[in-house]
């Protein structure tokens, strides 16, 4: 079936069109070029007076693995205000904070989104991360696999292995989980917690092992690097939430020393101590460093006010964040020597000073670093705010007068404390879609995902371009995914199901022999039993693997 | 013959991937790392292959179609059992929010106690190779942990090694309310875990003292329950005292009313420690025949766990409204799918409803109910998933004969199609 779309004024940043109007042609799944006069067209969508751009890409959300599961499990009562029912084409389910799988699914497409990737596999649970995306309907997904507070990692450390092992290692785990990324999570920090340790800055040591969370940085995002994965080290860390981290932030980017680092959801990283509440914002501090560095990528997590539930391996803050947890209920996990998990439901009040200011913080810095291929739009789903949020952090990006609006109705000290109504930037088409699609499928190496040129997979999504950029991003015309029509005007028409990216660099078969060893004398279950193999993916015929090519490794 | 090495087993909920099994045509011997709850499980003999109605075998897409068309004249089915791997519970799943059916896990109603306290309070717990390589105290409550879970001392309290203790050996154990049956507690130097007894239905006051010892608040009484003030306060000391201390119990041994307040209390003191700048984690016990494999992909697909409903289009949860043996009681139903892939001795509940049974073959019932069908049994006669007592773990189940079998999944998607 060949399918023309006509007339679109298309945002195409990875081909370079910034708004031109332009046909697109889809056949078997993918855009290609125009056919010759005498092909018929089976298929045309009249799209003068439409925006087109590819798929949304959601870089960072946790939509899979066993901390979302408990997030549900925790909240009957968050479900029960957003019941979703069955239809003839779709499941029922629930929505709002920490959706089902199928409504997760559902509700992405539905905004115009086609792949989204959990950031937090731990290499134990990516099982269960996997199980659980191979139920999310419609979304391509993908992993990033957890390491930095494995006891394997660190003992390597203190054993002084070299680099080399190390990469294997890394090399061995990504094929295991079947990842397509690495990330570190507060880096050593939770190991630290199990030796009843609060806190972990930059420079400190794990009592036990000796190692500082500096030294995991360096060699994980080396071992990233040169094992030719193409998504940089993906770093949450130290010190989340700690008034003062922003100097932790400038500190671990001066310490990666030139190499490729994402740092994920940096809204909780860039706080300062001024003021009367000794709670400030070091947005502008983070994004001059993030201009400076351009080794440096980030998405930002956004907060957004209203009721919703944090889930992360960061066991260690999240624990000391218990505190704040609303609805009063919490849990904690220490986990299989690998990492852990914390999960503290959260109610960010505008009125609530420094809620206000932690969304003050986000926007600034948003609008404060300059290169929209070095900055994702996340909301570090659900932690800052649920994913279905997205449209109306879009509308504050590109409307300053709406933004200025929020502005003026948020805690009165929060406002003396940012300077978001002076920055008059407004985000525009082009920089959204460089944010949501080609920077994002470009940092994490999808080929043949996030552009709309000849070659590409037809993920694309058609909005009715609307002034309220709210109302445009939350109800698409049009999308498309592998070249099937699966939402019209905001709801799904048909489902299918996505593909799992991955990626597969390659190591020395013997690092097996060392970690066999391992598993026999302190693990609780056999090696061979460990690693995820292709079939537990593809058997049930609902999901696929996508090999992505290595960088610069032959 | 052959024989497998490096079984998983789903059935005791500790996910022992240790086994051997040897496979001859289709009966099976465990000949290694086998235990009271895992061997029995594995060698159940395969006896019936073919569906039947109403007792007579048919084939399979006859005893499909007549599920089906029993099935569409309800107008509120009861899914009972969900004992399968995770592919079944999907189809299962798909099944109840076709047919708007209540979904019903059989132990839920133990699991009810730990889930009430989760979602009233949450919890701090560990999973089982921190357990083993980190645990120098343990606290069991009211649970005969070795008769529930044959091999999880050998495993994880006694191994020659562990990762952050010098001496593994002299791990401490306590005993609160049931007194141990054997002797797997019991040290390789012959030092037996220290019992603190009382009644199972007294720990409400034994846990609550516990707890008031360990915020450090006077306790004027001696005693509690025949359990003496001091011997406590000595406990709340060790709990406080440990490296990493662990407490662990069984939601379905705290067999009396409310015993979720009995959970909560023990979380809430797991808090307390932690609070008080030590560590110390739960590691309830749960989980045997699927369990938590219901749990889990009832949590993904709805957001509840397994006592829920679809019979208004969308899930809706209530941990007693829900219970098959309520609804039935209570005429609420017309109809019961059982569904039990794992134990052929855990038939449905006695009920004069319409009855469809999707189970292990072997089954024998007092009451033929209208139709069976066998199914073969997640990591014998399929490869699946199945979820381990800790929740984190999911296992990867190995597929051992072919024995003719179809998967609980294959029976479910079929009767869902049949619709």
């Amino acid at each position: 079936m060949l399918i023309k779309l006509t007339g679109g004024c298309v945002y195409d940043p990875a081909s370079g069109v910034d708004g031109k109007k332009q046909d697109i042609y889809i056949q078997d799944g993918r855009i290609v070029k125009k056919p010759a006069k005498d092909v018929p067209i089976d298929k045309d969508y009249d799209l003068k007076g439409k925006v087109v751009m590819s798929g949304a890409i959601d870089m960072h959300t946790h939509i899979g693995g066993g901390k979302g599961n408990i997030a549900r499990t925790l909240l009957p009562e968050d479900h029960r205000q957003d019941p979703v029912a069955r239809t003839s084409i779709t499941r029922s389910g629930c929505g709002h904070a920490m959706p089902s799988t199928f409504v997760t699914g559902y509700r992405y497409a539905e905004m115009g989104y086609t792949a989204g990737f959990e950031p937090a596999v731990l290499p134990i649970n990516a099982r269960q991360a996997h199980m659980e995306m191979a139920d999310i309907p419609i979304l391509d997904k993908g992993g990033y696999v957890m390491l930095g507070s494995d006891d394997y990692l660190l003992r390597m450390l203190t054993a002084k292995k070299d680099q080399k092992a190390i990469n294997d290692y890394v090399a061995w785990t990504i094929q295991s989980a079947k990842a397509i990324g690495v990330k570190v999570v507060n880096p050593g920090g939770i190991n630290a917690f199990k030796f009843n340790q609060r806190k972990l800055d930059l420079d400190e040591q794990n009592s036990h092992y000796g190692v500082t969370p500096r030294d995991i940085l360096r060699v994980l995002a080396t071992a990233v690097k040169e094992i030719g994965v193409s998504h940089p080290l993906h770093v949450h860390g130290c010190n989340l939430g700690v008034p003062g981290n922003m100097q932790t932030t400038l500190d671990t980017i001066q310490g990666i020393g030139g190499l490729p680092m994402h740092l994920t959801h940096i809204q909780f990283h860039s706080y300062g101590t001024e003021g009367d509440f000794k709670f400030s914002s070091g947005a502008a501090q983070i994004a001059e460093a993030v201009n400076k560095n351009k080794n440096i990528t980030i998405d930002v997590g956004q907060i957004l006010f209203g009721q919703t539930v944090t889930a992360s391996g960061d066991n260690m803050r999240q624990h000391a964040n218990h505190k704040h947890a609303s609805p009063n209920k919490w849990v904690t996990m220490d986990i299989e020597c690998d990492a852990g998990c914390g999960v503290v439901p959260f109610k960010y009040k505008d009125q609530n000073f420094v809620n206000a200011l932690q969304w003050a913080i986000g926007l600034e810095t948003f609008l404060l670093v300059d290169d929209p291929w070095r900055i994702f739009l996340t909301t570090d789903h659900p932690n800052g705010a649920p994913f279905t949020s997205y449209p109306h952090l879009i509308r504050l990006l590109m409307d300053r007068s709406f933004r200025n609006d929020v502005l003026a109705t948020i805690h009165p000290e929060a406002q003396k404390m940012t300077t978001l109504a002076s920055i008059t930037r407004e985000y525009s088409l082009n920089e959204i879609a460089i944010m949501t699609r080609a920077g994002a499928a470009k940092l994490i190496g999808l080929k043949d995902r996030g552009g709309l040129s000849p070659g590409n997979f037809a993920d694309i999504t058609v909005y009715t371009e609307n002034a309220d950029r709210q109302r445009m991003f939350e109800k698409p015309d049009y999308v498309f995914k592998d070249g099937q029509l699966v939402v019209v005007d905001g709801k799904v028409v048909s489902t299918k199901w996505g593909t799992t990216h991955t990626v597969q660099p390659a190591f020395d078969p013997s690092v097996e022999k060392g970690l066999k060893d391992y598993f026999d004398r302190y693990l609780t279950m056999k090696l061979g039993n460990f690693k995820i193999s292709d079939d537990e993916i593809t058997e049930d015929g609902r999901s696929s693997l996508t090999v992505h090519p290595l960088k610069g490794v032959a | 013959m052959t024989e497998i090495t490096e079984v998983p087993s789903p059935f005791c909920g500790m996910g022992t991937d240790d086994l051997s099994i040897q496979v001859d045509g289709i009966a099976l011997k465990v000949i290694k790392n086998g235990c009271a709850v895992n061997t029995p499980l594995f060698e159940q003999a395969v006896t019936d292959t073919k569906a039947r109605v109403d007792g007579k075998e048919v084939d399979f897409d006859v005893a499909v179609a007549k599920a089906a068309v029993l099935l569409k004249a309800t107008l509120q089915p009861v899914i009972g059992g969900c004992a399968t791997d995770v592919n079944g519970m999907r189809a299962l799943l798909a099944l109840a929010d076709r047919i708007g059916a209540v979904v019903d896990n059989m132990n839920f109603t133990g699991a009810r106690n730990n889930f009430l306290a989760l979602q009233d309070s949450g919890w701090m717990n560990t999973t089982l190779a921190e357990v083993k390589n980190r645990c120098d105290f343990l606290l069991v409550v009211g649970a005969d942990l070795e008769a529930i879970v044959p091999r999880f001392f050998e495993r994880f309290i006694w191994p020659q090694e562990a990762m952050f203790l010098e001496h593994p050996h002299q791990r401490e154990i306590i005993y609160l309310g049931k007194v141990p049956s054997g002797d797997a507690s019991t040290a390789p130097d012959g030092r037996k875990a220290q019992a603190l007894e009382c009644a199972v239905t007294d720990l409400p006051d034994v846990v609550a003292v516990l707890r008031a010892l360990v915020k450090g608040r006077p306790i004027r009484a001696e005693s509690v329950s025949g359990i003496a003030i001091a011997d406590l306060q000595a406990l709340a000391d060790k709990l406080k005292a440990a490296k990493y201390g662990v407490v662990t119990w069984a939601a379905g041994a705290l067999n009396y009313r409310q015993a979720e307040l009995t959970v909560q209390t023990l979380s809430e003191m797991i808090k307390d420690i932690n609070d008080q700048n030590a560590r110390c984690s739960g590691l309830p016990l749960a989980g045997k025949e699927g369990d938590q494999t219901a749990n889990q992909v009832c949590g993904w697909t709805t957001g509840y766990p397994a006592r829920t409903r679809f019979s208004r289009g969308y899930p809706e949860y209530d941990p007693y409204l829900n219970d098959t043996k309520f609804l039935l009681a209570n005429d609420e139903a017309d109809a019961l799918l059982w569904v039990q892939a794992f134990n052929s001795r855990s038939v449905p509940p006695a009920t004069h409803l319409p009855t469809i049974v999707v189970g292990r073959s072997g089954m024998t019932f007092e009451k033929e109910p209208n139709v069976f069908i066998p199914v073969g049994t997640p990591g014998i006669d399929h490869a699946g998933h199945a979820y381990r007592m800790d929740n984190v773990v999911a296992i990867r189940l190995k597929k051992l004969r072919d024995a003719g079998l179809p998967s609980t999944a294959q029976v479910l998607s079929a009767i869902e199609h049949a619709l």
